[in-house]
């Protein structure tokens, strides 16, 4: 069957609680899915997710004053913490920013004077007596709808947005610029970051990601194209072009390729939630940065090393820009992400083990034990192992999730979407 | 929905060993990979990055043409068979509209200059 280009998966991310998942996708489409409330009786697992609402959130668009084509995809959604009964989310394409409200409706005005059931206005001469209209219960509808647009504020593409810990304002990243906005307010947004060269002949990097520090509401986080991360303290000047401080790991020279600086991109940035520390994704490693030490991470994790030898033609097929993302898990102890083949992989902190395994129907039927999988880098295959020159570089995982509290994980393949939970005992 | 075991198996080696053995054995690949690379290509740059490469990365989904007449196009034209354009794309005469159909297809990457070898450092 053949895959619908609109239904490939772009984001993944869920709520503070975990009980909603929502999913964009490149048709511009949000897909919310809900945890069922857990039957205490059915003790061995824990609330399945159901569609809960989807709605598109955004539209293909054309710039006529730069003849320049606006995806509809969404690139990143993040949720505001719930604050009353109703939901929040911000969701972005390449340009705009929207804020939704996605609220339910479970009860419904019944016995109007003046209105019949069906909406029609009665004949006043007819109404002879009096009725107090009462709220009866009716079906659950769930309904979306934009409460606030943000846009015109990037003349290049988003890639990131984030929720500052004030719950008040967050940022939107561009290849060149990071902006702050407020959440009440669309027709102004501050400036924090500018990397746009005088000269764009002079132009060397570009921002990748960035990211609000968890409890630190003056701090964030920005990832370049050459594998370094700023951190920033808005407190010490309204344009944050200087950084407070710069992490980047030191590189031997002679072991420099035509590859290196293309593989060191950093594709993705996560403060832990401890906010101690911070993860990093480039093409071939996830690393993990204490925030007190600039000069190296402090651990790295080779995510699928047998690929440095196939570069050339991951270069040839454009693989070698992919964006991979990466996540932690609730207590920051274990980070996961995503490879070639479907298969994602998890990093223990603590025990220093790690497992790969993959997302696919027909190799997992529902309610059995992942197996783990292996790739084989050269040599004598195992029985069971994959050989680097089998594996499908078309069937990528970029966008994985982790649930706040519990281990469930969501994983996205091109277009499925996968959830994961660990055996209940 | 699945259910999963988590971190069931040991790492064949420790991690570190691991690092260490494939950080020495990994320089080769990859300047073999390099190799590999500029043979395919002998005229590309040396280095990747630049200011060519990521102005492209910038110009995702520009699309050369009049927007004026991108919606005449779209208007008038859908049925009828548009003749191909020329080998320079951008040089249109006479009554051809260009479509975006017409176009070549813009991608991020660098697809066109690899292939090409034009770029000039």
């Amino acid at each position: 069957m053949a895959t619908l280009k609109s239904d490939i998966i772009s984001t993944v991310e869920f709520n503070h609680s975990g009980e909603l998942l929502a999913t964009g996708d490149k048709g511009g489409r949000v897909v919310i899915f809900q945890q069922e409330q857990e039957n205490k009786i059915q003790s061995h697992s824990r609330g399945e997710y159901n569609v809960y609402s989807t709605f598109q959130s955004h539209e293909p668009e054309f710039d006529y004053l730069k003849s320049l084509e606006i995806e509809e995809k969404i690139n990143k959604i993040r949720w505001l913490p719930q604050k009353n009964a109703a939901q929040f989310l911000l969701s972005t394409n390449d340009k705009t920013i929207k804020l939704w409200k996605i609220s339910e409706r479970d009860k419904r005005p019944e016995g109007y004077n003046l209105k019949e059931e069906d909406g029609r206005y009665r004949d006043p001469t007819t109404v002879t007596t009096l009725r107090v209209p009462v709220f009866r219960p009716m079906d659950l509808m769930v309904e979306a709808s934009p409460r606030r647009i943000f846009a015109n504020a990037h003349t290049y593409h988003i890639n990131s947005i984030s929720i500052n810990s004030d719950y008040e304002t967050y940022l939107s990243a561009d290849d060149l610029r990071i902006n702050l906005w407020h959440l009440e307010i669309t027709d102004r947004s501050f400036n924090i970051v500018d990397i746009k060269p005088a000269n764009m002949e002079e132009l060397t990097e570009v921002i990748t990601a960035a990211e609000f520090h968890p409890n630190s509401c003056n701090t964030f986080v920005y990832s370049s194209s050459k594998g370094t991360i700023r951190l920033c303290d808005m407190r010490a000047s309204a344009l944050c072009d200087r950084h407070s401080k710069l992490f980047e790991e030191p590189e031997d020279p002679s072991n420099r390729s035509f590859f290196s600086e293309i593989i060191s991109s950093i594709s993705d940035v996560k403060f832990s939630h401890s906010g101690r520390y911070m993860m990093t994704r480039d093409y071939l490693s996830v690393k993990i940065w204490d925030l007190n030490m600039e000069n190296r991470p402090v651990e790295t994790y080779q995510v699928h090393e047998y690929l440095r030898s196939k570069l050339c033609s991951l270069y040839e097929n454009d693989c070698i820009f992919d964006k991979f993302e990466c996540c932690w898990n609730g207590s920051d102890s274990v980070v996961m992400t995503g490879s070639y083949n479907n298969f994602f992989r998890m990093f223990d902190r603590n025990t220093k083990r790690d497992i790969t395994l993959e997302a696919s129907r027909e190799n997992n039927k529902p309610r059995t034990v992942l197996k783990p999988r292996k790739v084989c880098a050269s040599g004598k295959r195992k029985k069971d192992e994959i050989s680097v020159d089998s594996l499908d570089f078309n069937k990528k995982i970029l966008h994985t999730a982790w649930h706040p509290k519990e281990n469930i994980i969501a994983v996205a393949t091109t277009n499925n979407l996968y959830i994961f939970q660990d055996k209940v005992n | 929905m699945s259910q999963k075991q988590e971190e069931e198996n040991p790492a064949e080696e420790t991690g570190e060993e691991k690092q260490d053995t494939q950080e020495k054995e990994g320089i080769l690949p990859e300047k073999a990979e390099e190799a590999k690379l500029k043979a395919k290509y002998p005229s590309l740059g040396q280095k990747p990055g630049g200011s060519d490469f990521l102005m492209k990365r910038l110009q995702k989904g520009q699309k050369y043409f009049d927007s004026g007449d991108y919606n005449m196009a779209k208007a008038k034209m859908k049925n009828k068979q548009l003749p191909s354009a020329g080998p320079d794309k951008n040089l249109v005469t006479g009554d051809h509209i260009p479509t975006p159909q017409d176009l070549p297809q813009r991608k991020s990457s660098l697809v066109t200059s690899k292939l090409a070898g034009g770029q000039v450092e």
